[in-house]
């Protein structure tokens, strides 16, 4: 008996495209506030307690937060193997930035308040802003890059030629991208300290968290504006493609075309929801920052952060990876996946696990929940990072 | 030497990965010492207990921090360095990888969170239970990544498909219980046990020398030496195993183990010592132990075992079935849809031996006209250099026995009750054991080196050569990112052990005289272990 058979292979890879979705979201949520809190630590913070405050209401957590950056990275490799084979070596030095300033962050955490040595712990507040700041800042370049496509070709063996550069990476609407990715996780950070940390620190981080609003709604529109006036050329697939085929990028042709991430919009309406949620979450924080109602500026950044991330998703539909170096060859759902099997094997894993993930995640936090501090710190003084 | 991106690429995954192998082995039988001494805590409620499961947890989450850290690499490092191996097999190899995340990696980091502060949120049940999941976690964890690897020795439930010009899984079923994998776990989780056991058996011998937290130095040498001495044993039988399932699937990695180049009459003698010679291939000396080798390997007396020339030879002959599986692709791919039945036949017939005519092409650019002349230096290309992986090969062994040996003497000194005489009269015995910490790492270390680098020439054994499979880069990025890596690595591994090492000499927190008072008089594990009154 063949069992992935019941479900169909082009559904199979719709699915997966709603996943990759999800673990994207999941991590911009959970680990996007640690990083936006990470960002802003050494300003929203400024004496040693300050910080110990700040840096204890992610501290306990952040740990099981980042796994969806590492489970992002595995569930590419197996549910869209030529999207993290591309991906990861065109971005290659990138990468290894991003890698190398978010190996600082766990360290920092640990290791910052096991010496009372100021300078060692003003060093590793640092290290903590660089393993935050930097990642926020290139993820949104690299989704960019992505919008704008990547210079890479493929020959018939599927083996992958690149032909682009570090800096190649750096053009003004890949660092509009990047500025607005952020500002979207400070204002979703400082959302965060509202909630949980005291004091001055939350006075700090409502003015933060206000103007990192007001900038992502600018940044928005303006990349908006860009894609949708066609400075931003989209990609569109001219040939007939069969979603059911066998996962070859090269079966199918392609070409780059202003105003082509505006199609999906035409056809269904529906999803215009995707951007008013960006914009209403933003602008929702920006208000609600003013006021008390904690828990609802949290769930407005949560909503801003979904609202812009399935806004990149449904704009670029089919299109995972578009080349600009040989369009035919650009990534998307129908060619780009795993085998049938694999899809489906993939999914039975995580039907059983994800909703397993999310009950335990929400017990943990639900121990661990409650105002930081620094009374808290002192009282923990050994135990508290 | 010219540098080349893929040895460039292979130095600093190995340098990655090492690094990365020298925090995951204690992190894998730290947490299940945790747990276990938590137990004993929560069973006995003695609060001594729970101040060793605190002392040793810091020491476990400075090493663990570093094992997230270097891990995120190790996660991302396939599609940026070798692209194409990621293209060729990711619908097999990435399974496993995304199901350590789901299944394992996330219990662990999220319950490690409750472990350092959940300890005055919780009943001592829930954090006894957060403790456990941290262990399983990180235990499943390594089962997922030993599948994967497994994979990578012995790619089973696999097919390669014209279309998509990459594998594709076949049974998820032989994947899962590849036996290469589920002897690698064992043996691997093992190891870490033993490290973890080492580790504490040192420091507790360092604590009893220096006559300091002896209440606590006794008991973690009890439980420590206990639980070392049973991985001791199962490191060395479940090693064997891998040398077992080695000989079924990969030969020439047991040859350049055994530095064996001439086919012995069965049962094969045990090289103990030797000297080879890859130019001259043969052994300028060796000290040999007879039958010893064909036991191990086959566990009977007339299985031969095949020596590195006769491999190569039979290397020859695969080459040239790749060659015909070689071009019959070609045609299959010229015109998919009109494939003729004899061209089909021939690719099904030799295609398993694809991946060997791919070893031509450092070689040769027309791989349907190599040349006999060709085809010969390809076939003894698949031999890793002998002496490397013959050395570390018996470094590790007798680091093995070592293990044996050392954990032996102190559980019959803990199960005896005689840990006091060992304070007394044989000090020598603490100082072996403090001496002997960097130990277990060393092994390790020469595992991951056999296991990986007598895998060579392959990345995926006898499907995808190593040079196939790398990454278009330039030798400059590549330079810059190990570069990198090495610097921020070993900066961090400084401030890691001296941080280990403040720690350690700070020590565990004593308590009060009065919790020591029950369990003074309990000098054997067993009345440890007895109930609180």
């Amino acid at each position: 008996m063949i069992l992935y058979e019941f479900i169909d292979y082009s559904t199979l890879k719709m699915i997966w495209w709603l996943l990759l979705g999800v673990l994207l979201i999941g991590f911009a949520v959970t680990d996007g506030f640690d990083m936006g809190v990470g960002a802003m630590l050494p300003f929203v913070a400024e004496t040693d307690i300050e910080r110990r405050v700040v840096i204890n209401t992610i501290g306990p957590t952040w740990e099981g937060n980042q796994v969806w950056f590492i489970l992002g990275g595995g569930a590419i490799f197996a549910a869209w193997p030529p999207l993290y084979a591309i991906s990861f070596s065109g971005f290659y030095l990138a990468m290894f930035v991003v890698l190398a300033a978010m190996i600082l962050r766990p360290v920092a955490f640990k290791y910052r308040s096991k010496r009372p040595d100021p300078s060692w712990r003003n060093a590793w507040d640092w290290a903590l802003f660089t393993g935050s700041f930097v990642p926020a800042l290139v993820f949104g370049v690299a989704v960019g890059n992505v919008l704008l496509g990547v210079p890479f070709t493929l020959d018939s063996d599927l083996r992958m030629a690149y032909d682009g550069s570090f800096f190649g990476l750096f053009s003004p609407f890949s660092l509009l991208c990047g500025l607005l990715s952020v500002a979207m996780l400070v204002m979703h950070g400082s959302s965060w300290l509202v909630m949980r940390a005291s004091g001055d620190m939350v006075v700090r981080a409502r003015r933060y968290g206000t103007v990192a609003a007001g900038l992502g709604i600018i940044l928005f529109a303006l990349g908006g504006y860009l894609v949708a006036s066609g400075y931003v050329e989209g990609f569109r697939i001219t040939s007939d493609i069969d979603p059911n085929m066998a996962a070859n990028p090269l079966a199918k042709q392609a070409i780059a075309e202003g105003g082509a991430w505006m199609r999906n919009y035409s056809v269904h309406s529906i999803l215009w929801l995707a951007p008013a949620l960006g914009f209403i979450g933003m602008l929702g924080s920006l208000l609600l920052l003013q006021t008390r109602m904690e828990a609802a500026i949290f769930l407005c950044s949560k909503l801003a952060v979904f609202g812009i991330i399935s806004t990149v998703g449904v704009s670029m539909f089919p299109f995972l990876l578009p080349s600009t170096a040989q369009p035919d060859a650009s990534l998307t759902v129908w060619d780009a996946s795993s085998s049938h099997p694999t899809l489906f094997n993939m999914l039975v894993a995580t039907v059983i696990f994800l909703p397993l993930i999310l009950i335990y995640t929400a017990w943990v936090y639900k121990v661990l929940w409650g105002k930081v501090d620094e009374e808290t710190i002192e009282r923990d003084d050994h135990t508290a990072y | 030497m010219e540098l080349n991106v893929v040895d460039l690429s292979r130095l600093q995954f190995a340098m990655t990965a090492l690094y990365h192998f020298l925090f995951v082995p204690l992190t894998l039988g730290l947490s299940i010492l945790l747990a276990t001494m938590e137990t004993v805590y929560v069973m006995t409620g003695r609060e001594i207990w729970k101040r060793m499961v605190k002392f040793w947890g810091t020491l476990f989450g400075i090493n663990f921090v570093l094992g997230v850290a270097t891990g995120l690499t190790m996660e991302f490092q396939f599609g940026m360095n070798w692209a194409y191996f990621s293209q060729y097999v990711g619908d097999v190899f990435g399974a496993p990888l995304a199901i350590e995340g789901l299944m394992a990696f996330f219990l662990e980091a999220t319950f490690v969170g409750l472990f350092f502060f959940g300890w005055d949120r919780l009943s001592r049940r829930g954090h006894l239970f957060a403790t456990w999941m941290v262990a399983i976690g990180t235990n499943f964890s390594a089962l997922w990544i030993l599948i994967a690897n497994g994979w990578m020795q012995h790619p089973v439930g696999a097919v390669f498909n014209p279309d998509t010009m990459r594998m594709e899984v076949s049974s998820f079923f032989d994947v899962l219980f590849n036996p290469v994998a589920q002897a690698k776990f064992v043996h691997t989780v093992s190891a870490g046990y033993v490290t973890a056991a080492m580790f504490m058996l040192g420091i507790s011998a360092w604590y009893m020398l220096k006559g300091r937290h002896v209440a606590i130095a006794k008991r973690s040498m009890a439980i420590a030496s206990a639980f070392g001495f049973a991985s001791a044993l199962s490191v060395v039988v479940l090693g064997d195993e891998s040398g077992y399932e080695a000989n079924l699937n990969q030969k020439m990695k047991l040859a350049t183990i055994e530095a064996m180049w001439d086919t012995e009459k069965a049962p094969a003698s045990f090289n103990l010592i030797a000297l080879p010679d890859m130019e001259a291939r043969e052994n300028v000396f060796a000290i040999e132990v007879p039958y010893v080798m064909g036991l191990i390997a086959t566990r009977s007396l007339d299985t031969v075992i095949p020596g590195i020339k006769d491999l190569v030879e039979q290397s020859k002959g695969r080459i040239r079935d790749g060659i015909i599986a070689w071009e019959a692709l070609q045609q299959i791919r010229a015109n998919p849809n009109d494939v003729p039945a004899d061209v089909r036949t021939a690719f099904d017939q030799n295609f398993e031996s694809l991946g060997y005519a791919y070893l031509l092409k450092p070689f040769t650019d027309d791989i349907a006209g190599a040349t006999d002349e060709q085809i010969d230096t390809a076939a003894w290309s698949t031999v890793p250099e002998v002496l490397p992986m013959f050395y570390a090969f018996r470094i590790m062994v007798a680091c093995g026995m070592f293990f044996i040996l050392i954990t032996t003497v102190f559980f019959y000194y803990s199960s005896t009750g005689k840990l006091d005489e060992l304070q007394e009269n044989r000090r020598w015995l603490l100082h072996v054991a403090v001496w002997s910490i960097p130990l277990p790492w060393i092994a390790c270390e020469m595992g991951w080196f056999v296991a990986e680098y007598g895998r060579q020439p392959w990345i995926i054994e006898s499907m995808l050569p190593t040079s196939a499979a790398v990454s278009d880069l330039s030798v400059t990025e590549v330079l810059l990112t190990l570069a990198g890596f090495v610097a921020l690595y070993s900066t961090l591994l400084v401030v890691e052990i001296a941080l280990m090492l403040k720690f350690i000499k700070i020590g565990p927190d004593d308590g009060t005289p009065e919790d020591l008072l029950p369990t003074a008089k309990a000098q054997s594990t067993r009345a440890v272990a007895m109930p609180a009154e």
